[in-house]
């Protein structure tokens, strides 16, 4: 058996009984049984599940050992049942999506992960770096009609300075103040204090006085160092990722979280980067999504590997859909998992797609088969073949009024 | 209809009892997606008990691609004066026979155009060699098979009858397409009909040949006519009982006349699963990773489907319509088990070939 962390163990203690905990539990685990029939119920194969099932009615929270039987278990159907119980608690019969435009500020990286495809070196054939004047350009050609917010995100560029990245947000809010700015990982963050000779907490300060709204979740990977040694070592580690996302969130800026999974980690790494992330929202109350990124390896090192299953990314997204009681929203990345199994995971937990995109960068260089971007019309068709009702949202994921 | 009405339905199909149209129907438009998974998934383990997923090691083989049918939906089909029109010489044939066993493959899906300058004797001297290469011929899709009658002015029964004496060994269910003429005038007027492709199943029945069954979906027809293809197929099945399999696709549209769009992942999966339920007689219901893909290819195992199919060494009609999707043995082996079943390679009756086989020198 899986030896837990017995940090992680107290933790978890500490949170659920303490005083530091800054989550209304009884108003997060709301109650599913009306989405759970007991005719549901009965009919799941795998007696875990079922069990997993009966916590959550009886608003308990899971354990990491619940966590393994989620992942372990051969009744798939089961697990996105109640996953898909949770999520209707919450939103009903909705699938949220944004109209949103990403952009990739430069492809300069000095961390030179081996599951990107996307980093090169300063001064290779191929390398960019946008001024902030031609990524404002970028976004004043963007073909999304109802532009809301930018998704930006870059390498770590050893010679862009602060000045750059507040000039950056400051020339694309100038050009149309109505966008909201959804910018730089918690590796960006550390990356730009760290030459600027400030804190983190400092920089992010100065971001977002300088425009910046959110901050995407990317740059997790995997809390495990076994695997950032082998596949990441020049990146920031669990703990200060997580120290960063703490920041921006008593800054009150929204951020997002992610998994890369379906490379060497194991089921109970997995698990447990779920439920440090758990830990991290009880205390700070700040993510907004999690997104579990499903690993693409063409054009990477680690090429000869397969990537996950379409059964092992709905286990993955279900599982942390019943994990993460805390976290609000659950995405499916449809870059990144194909439409087919976007419209799949919104029945198995999910409830929000990310948004129109336009013009996806890093997944492709992974060899992500999906078109780089997507129009509304296009979204909002996907949801309701799958069943279900389109809602557009902003970055601060609250509802648009349809004019 | 009710929910109480809905909820009749699901009770009756979770304990295995036979849905008319009505109730299937009913079903398939309002049970959610999951329901219908359960219900699939239960009634796969009632026709297979156990947690085994099956996959068949084949090359397909599209001896003409001159046809004179000209559907709506096909990206294939070339005229004879096309410079990329081709009829498959024996020595190619042959290279393909040899690299299929080279590979482990037990069968060849042996399909093609409706070419009139293809004579019945041609077709049989070509099924007689790969009989004798040791390969399962798995071939002539229905419409083939009435148009090599209509050509050779012989009842349908006994083309089979010969071909079956040449060594065909049993009939693939393609251009079933949807089962229902005003559809069928719609996208196919050129191809069988709906009573001649149940004449052709039915005589393959009688003389002893197993066949499959498909349905294409997602194009003109409605999801009533869904239906009634499902029943046209269980109607002939309590008659025959020849049957082995049924598999459902999308309509996959591209470079053909007939546009719009192929149906998303869940429609599919629907689908697949109402098959499931429906279908009572019919032991075995394929997953279409062809069209579909790995992942949703292998999350049908969940929602109906017992077999991945087979690993299709070429699959030239789908390719064409700009669908590629490639499978080795390894790769299907791997989808099987991490989907929580043992996979078990079979021949095209079903039957398992393993070590046996493939250690035969």
């Amino acid at each position: 058996m899986t030896k837990w962390s017995p940090i992680l163990k107290q933790k978890s203690k500490a949170t659920v009984h303490g005083l530091r905990l800054k989550t209304d539990l009884m108003k997060l685990l709301k109650s599913i049984s009306k989405f759970l029939p007991d005719v549901v119920l009965d009919r799941i194969t795998d007696p875990a599940i079922q069990a997993v099932g009966e916590k959550l009615i009886s608003h308990e929270r899971l354990t990491p050992e619940d966590g393994l039987a989620c992942f372990n278990t051969k009744d798939l159907i089961g697990l996105g049942q109640i996953a898909s119980a949770v999520k209707q608690s919450r939103y009903g019969d909705k699938a949220f999506f944004i109209s949103n435009h990403h952009l990739n500020y430069t492809n300069v990286c000095e961390n030179k992960c081996r599951f990107c495809a996307f980093h090169r070196a300063p001064g290779s054939k191929d390398a960019y770096t946008y001024s902030p004047e031609e990524a404002a350009r970028k976004i004043a050609q963007s073909p999304v009609a109802d532009l809301r917010e930018i998704h930006i995100v870059g390498g770590c560029h050893p010679h862009l300075d602060l000045d750059y990245y507040t000039d950056l947000l400051e020339t694309l809010i100038r050009a149309k103040p109505s966008l909201k700015l959804k910018a730089f990982t918690a590796v960006e963050i550390d990356h730009i204090a760290t030459k600027a000779g400030i804190s983190s907490l400092d920089c992010l300060k100065r971001l977002k006085d300088a425009g910046l709204s959110a901050m995407p979740g990317g740059g997790a990977e995997v809390f495990s160092e076994r695997v950032r040694e082998a596949l990441f070592p020049r990146k920031i580690p669990a703990d200060r990722w997580l120290e960063i996302h703490g920041e921006a969130h008593s800054l009150d800026i929204g951020t997002n979280a992610t998994l890369l999974f379906g490379h060497m980690e194991t089921i109970e790494e997995r698990v447990l980067h779920l439920f440090r992330l758990r830990e991290q929202q009880d205390l700070t109350e700040g993510f907004k999504a999690f997104i579990a990124l499903p690993f693409h390896p063409e054009n990477t090192p680690l090429a000869h590997l397969p990537g996950p299953t379409g059964v092992d990314i709905l286990k993955t997204i279900a599982t942390a859909r019943l994990i993460l009681d805390n976290i609000p929203h659950i995405k499916a990345y449809w870059v990144m998992l194909g439409l087919k199994l976007t419209q799949t995971a919104l029945h198995f937990g999910a409830d929000d797609l990310e948004g129109t995109i336009v013009k996806e960068r890093i997944a492709h260089q992974a060899g992500a088969a999906t078109a780089p971007g997507l129009t509304r019309n296009r979204l909002v068709e996907m949801i309701q073949e799958a069943g279900l009702l389109p809602e557009q949202r902003d970055t601060f994921h609250r509802p648009i009024q349809e004019s | 209809m009710t929910s109480s009405m809905l909820k009749a339905t699901i009770k009756k199909a979770s304990q295995g009892f036979r849905l008319d149209p009505d109730q299937a129907l009913h079903l398939y438009e309002k049970a959610d997606l999951l329901t219908l998974g359960r219900l699939a998934h239960t009634a796969r383990f009632r026709h297979n008990p156990h947690p085994v997923a099956t996959y068949a090691v084949d090359r397909n083989i599209n001896y003409t691609n001159i046809c004179e049918s000209g559907c709506a939906f096909c990206a294939f089909y070339r005229e004879k004066e096309d410079t990329e029109a081709y009829v498959m010489d024996r020595d190619t044939l042959n290279g393909k026979c040899d690299e299929t066993l080279e590979l482990g493959g037990t069968q060849i899906l042996y399909q093609g155009g409706l070419n009139p300058d293809l004579d019945l004797r041609w077709h049989e001297q070509q099924v007689a060699f790969m009989k004798s290469k040791g390969l399962h011929v798995h071939g002539y899709s229905p419409p083939e098979i009435v148009f090599m009658a209509r050509e050779e002015g012989l009842s349908i029964h006994d083309v089979i009858q010969r071909l079956k004496k040449a060594g065909l060994g049993s009939i693939p269910g393609g251009g079933a397409e949807i089962l229902v003429d005003r559809v069928r005038q719609k996208i196919s007027p050129n191809k069988a009909s709906t009573s001649q492709w149940i004449e052709v199943m039915q005589s393959a029945h009688d003389l002893g040949l197993k066949t499959t069954a498909t349905m294409m979906f997602g194009h003109v027809e409605t999801l009533k006519e869904r239906i009634l293809h499902l029943s046209a197929i269980r109607e002939l099945q309590d008659k025959t009982g020849g049957f082995t399999a049924f598999i459902p696709w999308p309509y996959q549209p591209g470079k053909n006349t007939l546009s719009g769009k192929a149906a998303g992942g869940t429609t599919y999966l629907r689908t697949l699963a109402i098959s499931r339920i429906f279908l009572d007689n019919v032991p075995h219901v394929q997953s279409s990773w062809v069209t579909q893909g790995h992942h949703i290819g292998q999350i049908a195992l969940h929602f109906g489907a017992d077999d991945m199919g087979s690993t299709m060494i070429e699959e030239n009609v789908v390719a064409s319509a700009g669908v590629r999707n490639a499978m080795n043995q390894a790769e299907i082996i791997r989808l099987i088990e991490t989907a929580g079943f043992k996979a078990v390679q079979r021949d095209t009756l079903y039957r398992p070939v393993g070590t046996v086989a493939k250690a035969a020198p």
